[in-house]
């Protein structure tokens, strides 16, 4: 917690916070009330709109749907990691002509919209011939676009190391690949694993733009049960609580593993302790 | 080549339209993530909890689901009629200013607690230690990840294309209704996005060298 910008209290504020609280308070719940009232206002919950539950049909549905997304991910996050260790190490090769490819392909590919590339995939490719499913194309954008992000993070984590742990690797005779895979790679790994989980949260998320190639994951289930007017008349909003509380959750558990890696790092010795000073800054939107 | 040529207007009319998309919701996203990251360096913990839940639910919600429970669910509320353009707008806004206000609050966090201490010893007024001390030395390490914040909102204006909002996400559809060729269109579409966001990388690399000041 921030404690920067305040002293700590004496009574006169304590009180005046203690105002400000009830205040906040009530203006939450006056807004929560607001929203349940137009939520039974307008029924949102009554029987026929939540009746979709019942139906072991669309609970079926339901689950491969999320397998869907879970596999999405699950493909998307291992390619992703291979397409970024690759282009990481091309990146901090000696020799220039593996360098500057690898440099402009991973800055193209981290500029352009995950939304374009996959209607590249899906759309534009038919027109020479090679025709991807949906699932192969959210794939696909998702390694080229996380990969690319990955590969600055993994370059990233490789150049916080001190430099002495290259100089000692060498010194002891190690070739470069060896300094590479034995020395740098794991400090490196353990020191970046929070930030790369946190863009696994990122690509998690982003398998949700499947829905704009129908590709047939948890979203685009929520707007066919939630859009399905005539059996159970428009229950959107309950579909997209439902679907919300499923992304959020999985998006949480993946955070806490990162929360705990990163506290179990901090009491580990084995992990090189780099100043958040040093990784610049991975905007994780 | 002739696929742009032939539909400059197009083009530049989408694009245009792409970045009135962004301009609109940086302008809102910005004040809402300032306001927000206000709400959670506040000595009210009330204040603070209300910040780091918005912030937790937005962050962990994928920016679709956000846009399609404004576009397909919100007008079943009833409350006031938006188009789509102004639910592309919000969602956006809503969306982003969670990554907003945690740039911010970190940029703030990362000003040592000894400067407002000692402004405080000197005597200076709440206002003058923000604007004086604290706010011009956060600034420097807000700037490089507020930069990528905007790119990222930027790039993720395109997934407006989805829930008819014209913008540079939609020139495929109008182009494959011509009959051209999507493929060329498409690579253009992606040229356009590299030459509009190289420039700011460049500019928020050389922030962040010039700006990274030892501490």
């Amino acid at each position: 917690m921030s404690m920067v910008l305040f002293d700590v209290p004496g009574p006169k504020a304590r009180v005046r916070h203690k105002v400000m609280a009830v205040v906040g308070i009530v203006a939450v719940l006056a807004a929560l009330v607001y929203v349940v009232m137009r939520f039974v206002t307008t029924s949102q919950f009554s029987a026929r709109r939540l009746d979709w539950i019942n139906y072991k049909q669309i609970q079926l549905s339901l689950v491969e749907a999320i397998g869907n997304t879970l596999s999405a991910f699950a493909c998307g996050a291992v390619l992703a990691l291979a397409f970024g260790a690759i282009f990481a190490a091309a990146r901090l090769s000696d020799h220039a002509w593996v360098r500057t490819p690898a440099a402009v392909i991973v800055e193209i590919f981290r500029a352009i919209p995950l939304v374009i590339m996959m209607f590249f995939f899906y759309y534009g490719l038919p027109a020479t011939g090679v025709k991807l499913s949906a699932f192969t194309s959210v794939v696909l954008s998702l390694m080229l676009y996380n990969g690319s992000v990955l590969a600055e993070i993994f370059r990233a984590g490789i150049n916080s190391l001190p430099r002495g742990q290259s100089e000692a690797a060498y010194a002891l005779g190690m070739r470069k690949t060896q300094v590479m895979t034995l020395v740098l790679l794991p400090q490196a790994l353990r020191a970046m694993l929070p930030t790369i989980i946190s863009q696994l949260v990122v690509l998690l998320k982003d398998t949700a733009l499947g829905f704009l190639i129908t590709f047939e994951e948890l979203l685009r289930w929520g707007t066919r049960i939630g859009g399905d007017a005539p059996n159970f008349g428009r229950p959107m909003i309950s579909v997209m609580i439902v679907v919300a509380v499923i992304y959020i959750g999985l998006c949480l558990l993946l955070t806490w593993l990162a929360t705990y890696l990163e506290k179990r790092n901090r009491r580990n010795k084995k992990v090189i302790h780099v100043d958040a000073d040093e990784v610049p800054e991975m905007a994780a939107v | 080549m002739s696929v742009l040529t032939k539909h400059l207007d197009l083009f530049l009319s989408a694009f245009g339209q792409t970045l009135q998309l962004f301009a609109i919701s940086a302008v809102l996203s910005l004040v809402l993530g300032t306001l927000l990251a206000a709400l959670r360096v506040s000595p009210v913990p009330v204040f603070r909890s209300i910040g780091t839940l918005y912030v937790t639910v937005l962050r962990n919600t994928p920016l679709t689901l956000v846009f399609v429970f404004f576009v397909f669910a919100y007008p079943l509320l009833e409350i006031v009629k938006i188009d789509e353009y102004t639910a592309a707008v919000v969602a956006l806004s809503l969306y982003t200013a969670a990554f907003v206000c945690e740039v911010v609050r970190s940029g703030i966090n990362t000003v040592p607690v000894g400067q407002a201490e000692a402004s405080r010893a000197l005597g200076l007024t709440f206002v003058q230690m923000l604007s004086n001390v604290v706010l011009p030395q956060a600034l420097r390490s807000v700037v490089p990840p507020m930069t990528s914040t905007m790119i990222a909102l930027l790039k993720n204006t395109t997934v407006a294309s989805g829930f008819a909002v014209f913008q540079a996400g939609n020139i495929r559809e109008s182009l494959s209704e011509q009959g051209e060729n999507v493929l060329f269109g498409l690579l253009w579409v992606a040229l356009g996005f590299v030459i509009l966001v190289m420039p700011l990388t460049y500019v928020q690399q050389v922030f962040e060298k010039r700006w990274s000041v030892a501490r």
